[in-house]
C-alpha cells in the first residue's frame, strides 16, 4: 500500500529546505557580527533558518494528507517553450537586433500553445513585432539596434 | 492646510488635461487587464512601470494607480458575463452576477457593479483624504524600532488574511524576505549571494520578479489545461436599474463601502478578503438568503462596493507609511523611487502637488470608469473573445522587452525566467505568490531598521518591546498568527474562502 502523503507539499518542503540551505551554506562565508553591530551574514542565517525550519514543519505534515486533486499534467511543452525563449530574447537581443529577435521570440511563444499551428503562430509573430516595434522603438524610443551586428546587413 | 484647500490643491493637478489624459490611459489599460483573464494588474504594472520613467511623477502614479483600481473594475465584468473572474477580487461577484447574466439580467448586474464601485471609491477617496494627513503625521516621531516592528505586524497580518496553508505562506514571505537580501550589505558594501556577478551587485531587479512570478506563472499555469472560453452575453441591454433594484442595493453598497474602506488598510489581500467577507455578510443579514447564489443582486452590489473601496483605501500605508500593503502597492513603492521619491510622511510635506494631486485623481479616475464601463460595454464583450493563444504570445514579449528597457541589462530577462519557473513551481504545489513579492520588497528595509535599531539601543534588543507604539505593533502581529491559527477561526476563514469555488 502506498503511503498516504501529500505530493505537493512535499515538493514545497524540498524547495524551502533547498532555498533556506543555500543561503545558510553561502551566508558562513560572511561576517555573522555582533547583536550590537550585525554583519552582513546575520539576518540571512536567520532567515534562511526559519525557512528550513518551515520546510520541515510542511514536508512532516505532508503525511498527514493526501492531495485533494488528480495531479495536472506538466506542461512540458509551454514550459520549455516560455522559458526557453525568454533566454533566447535574452542571450540575442544585442546580436540579432529588435526585429528579428522580437519575431522568432514572439513564433516561439505562440507555438507553445497547443491552439496554434505553425501558420497562426506566423501570423501572430508578424502582427507582434510591428506592434511592439511601433509601440516601444517609434513611441518609446528604446535604445536598440533593429538588426544586429551578427547578421550580413 | 485644511482639508478643502488641500482637495482644492489635489484637484488643481488632477484636473490638468496632462493628467486627465494618463488618468485615462491607466483606468483603460486597467479595465483592459482586468476585463482580460490571465493578465492583472501586478504583472502590467510591473511592465509598464518602466515606460513611466520619462512621465512627470504625478502623471506617472496616476496613471499607475488608474491601472489598479481600473482593473478591479474591469475584473467584474469578467466575472458577470463569463462566470471567470478577471481578477481574484471579482471572484465573489461571479457568484451571483454570473447568475444574473443566465437570467438575462446582466445589464443591471454591470450596471450595479459600476454604481456600487462608484459610490465606494468617492467615499474611500475622502477618507484616504481625511485620514492620510494625521497618520502621516503620527508617522513622523516613527523610529527603526517601529518601523521594524510594523514591517513585521504588516508581513504577518497578510497571511492571517492569505488563503491556504499558512505555514506555506509564512515560508513564501521568507523566501521572499531572503531574495530580497541579494546584492551588496547596506553597511559593509559587501556583495552577497551574488555568484560572483557583478549584475546582481544591486540585488535582483523588482521588476523581473514581479513579471516573473504573476506574468509568466500564471501563463504556465493557463498552459496546463488549455480551453477556450465562451462568452454566453453577446448583446448587453438595460443597463439601466429599476427603483426596486436601487432599494436593494443601497444598504449593501453603503455596508460594503465600509467594510472594504476597513479591511482594504490590512495589509496582504485586503480587496479579496473584503469582497468575501461582504458577501457572507449580505447574504446572512439578507431576508431571503436561499437567494444567494442564485443571482441576488445584493451578491453583486456588496462584494463589488467592498473590494474598490479596499482598493482605494490600501494607498493609506503606502501613502504615510511608505510600507507597501500588497504587491501592486509594492511596484508603486517602485514607481515612488525611479521618480527619485521616497515613498512615507515626507510626501505629504514634500510633494503637496503630488500627495493631494494622486488623490484627487482617483475621484477623477471613478468618474472616467464609470463612463468607460457603462456605454462601453460593448468594446469590453468584444475584447473577451480575443483568444488566450494570442494573448499570452504578447504578454511575454512585452515583459521581456519591458524589462529589458529598464536598465538595459540581460541579467534582468534571465531572471525573469528564473522566477516564472520557481514562482510556477510554489504555485502548484500550493504557495501563494503574494507574500513572496511582500517579503521581497519589504526584506531590504526590515534589515535596515533592525540593525538600525539595534545600533541605538547599543545591542539591546528589549528595544523592541518598551518602546509603546512597537510593543503595541509587535503585540498585534502576534495576535494576528494566533487568530489564524486558532481552530475555530481557521474554520471561518476556510469557509469564507471555500465560496470562491
Amino acid at each position: 500500500m502506498a503511503v498516504q502523503a501529500s505530493r505537493n507539499d512535499l515538493a514545497t518542503a524540498a524547495i524551502f529546505v533547498a532555498i533556506g540551505g543555500y543561503f545558510v551554506l553561502e551566508s558562513l562565508n560572511y561576517t555573522l557580527g555582533t547583536p550590537l553591530r550585525m554583519g552582513p551574514g546575520f539576518m540571512p542565517i536567520a532567515l534562511g533558518s526559519i525557512l528550513i525550519l518551515l520546510g520541515l514543519v510542511v514536508a512532516v505534515g505532508a503525511f498527514t494528507h493526501a492531495d485533494p486533486e488528480e495531479d495536472r499534467p506538466f506542461p512540458w511543452r509551454g514550459i520549455a517553450l516560455v522559458l526557453g525563449t525568454i533566454i533566447f530574447f535574452g542571450a540575442t537581443i544585442r546580436g540579432l537586433g529588435f526585429i528579428p529577435v522580437v519575431f522568432l521570440s514572439a513564433l516561439g511563444t505562440a507555438l507553445a500553445s497547443r491552439e496554434n499551428n505553425p501558420v497562426s503562430a506566423v501570423i501572430i509573430a508578424v502582427a507582434l513585432t510591428i506592434l511592439c516595434f511601433v509601440i516601444f522603438v517609434l513611441a518609446l524610443g528604446l535604445q536598440v539596434r533593429w538588426f544586429g551586428p551578427w547578421l550580413p546587413f | 492646510m485644511d482639508l478643502f484647500a488641500s482637495l482644492a490643491l489635489g484637484f488643481s493637478v488632477a484636473l490638468d488635461p496632462w493628467n486627465i489624459f494618463f488618468c485615462f490611459i491607466g483606468v483603460l489599460l486597467g479595465t483592459l487587464v482586468g476585463v482580460l483573464p490571465g493578465i492583472g494588474p501586478t504583472a502590467t504594472i510591473a511592465m509598464l512601470l518602466p515606460i513611466t520613467f520619462t512621465l512627470s511623477p504625478a502623471s506617472a502614479l496616476i496613471m499607475l494607480a488608474g491601472i489598479y483600481y481600473g482593473a478591479q473594475y474591469g475584473g467584474s465584468t469578467t466575472a458577470i458575463l463569463i462566470n471567470l473572474p478577471g481578477e481574484s477580487s471579482a471572484a465573489v461577484t461571479a457568484i451571483d452576477g454570473y447568475q444574473m447574466a443566465r437570467q438575462g439580467r446582466a445589464g443591471p448586474a454591470l450596471a450595479t457593479a459600476a454604481l456600487g464601485s462608484f459610490f465606494a471609491g468617492s467615499v474611500s477617496t475622502l477618507l484616504l483624504a481625511y485620514f492620510a494627513p494625521p497618520l502621516a503625521r503620527a508617522a513622523l516621531n516613527f523610529g527603526p524600532a517601529e518601523y521594524f516592528s510594523l514591517i513585521v505586524l504588516g508581513l504577518l497580518v497578510s497571511i492571517a488574511l492569505a488563503h491556504g496553508s499558512i505555514i506555506k505562506a509564512l515560508g513564501m514571505i521568507v523566501i521572499g524576505l531572503l531574495l530580497g537580501m541579494v546584492g551588496q550589505d547596506i553597511y559593509t558594501g559587501q556583495p552577497r549571494f551574488t555568484f560572483g556577478f557583478r549584475e546582481l551587485f544591486g540585488g535582483i531587479n523588482f521588476v523581473s520578479v514581479a513579471v516573473g512570478v504573476f506574468g509568466i506563472a500564471e501563463i504556465l499555469r493557463n498552459l496546463e489545461n488549455e480551453q477556450t472560453r465562451e462568452v454566453m452575453v453577446k448583446k448587453v441591454k438595460n443597463l439601466w436599474l429599476t427603483k426596486d433594484d436601487f432599494k436593494r442595493i443601497a444598504a449593501p453598497v453603503l455596508r460594503g463601502t465600509v467594510l472594504g474602506a476597513l479591511l482594504g488598510v490590512l495589509p496582504g489581500g485586503g480587496h479579496i478578503l473584503s469582497s468575501f467577507a461582504s458577501y457572507s455578510a449580505e447574504k446572512r443579514l439578507s431576508k431571503n438568503p436561499q437567494e444567494f447564489g442564485k443571482g441576488a443582486i445584493e451578491g453583486v452590489a456588496g462584494p463589488e462596493s467592498a473590494n474598490n473601496a479596499a482598493a482605494q483605501t490600501s494607498f493609506i500605508p503606502l501613502m504615510t507609511l511608505g510600507i507597501p500593503a500588497h504587491p501592486v502597492m509594492a511596484l508603486m513603492v517602485g514607481a515612488f523611487i525611479l521618480q527619485g521619491i521616497t515613498p512615507g510622511p515626507n510626501v505629504i510635506n514634500d510633494e503637496p502637488e503630488l500627495f493631494w494631486g494622486i488623490i484627487a485623481s482617483m475621484w477623477v479616475g471613478n468618474v472616467l470608469l464609470v463612463l468607460l464601463n457603462l456605454p462601453l460595454i460593448g468594446l469590453w464583450v468584444k475584447m473577451l473573445s480575443i483568444p488566450y493563444r494570442i494573448l499570452f504570445p504578447s504578454i511575454v514579449l512585452f515583459a521581456c522587452i519591458g524589462c529589458y528597457s529598464i536598465n538595459l541589462n540581460l541579467f534582468d530577462i534571465y531572471a525573469i525566467a528564473v522566477f516564472g519557473l520557481l514562482g510556477y513551481l510554489l504555485i502548484r504545489f500550493g504557495c501563494e505568490p503574494a507574500p513572496l513579492l511582500l517579503g521581497f520588497v519589504l526584506g531590504p528595509l526590515l534589515e535596515e531598521h533592525l540593525r538600525r535599531a539595534m545600533i541605538i539601543s547599543r545591542g539591546d534588543p528589549t528595544v523592541f518591546i518598551t518602546r509603546p507604539i512597537s510593543a503595541t505593533l509587535l503585540a498585534l502581529a502576534l495576535a494576528a498568527v494566533i487568530l489564524a491559527l486558532l481552530p475555530s477561526i481557521r474554520k471561518k476563514r476556510d469557509e469564507v474562502f471555500v465560496e470562491e469555488d
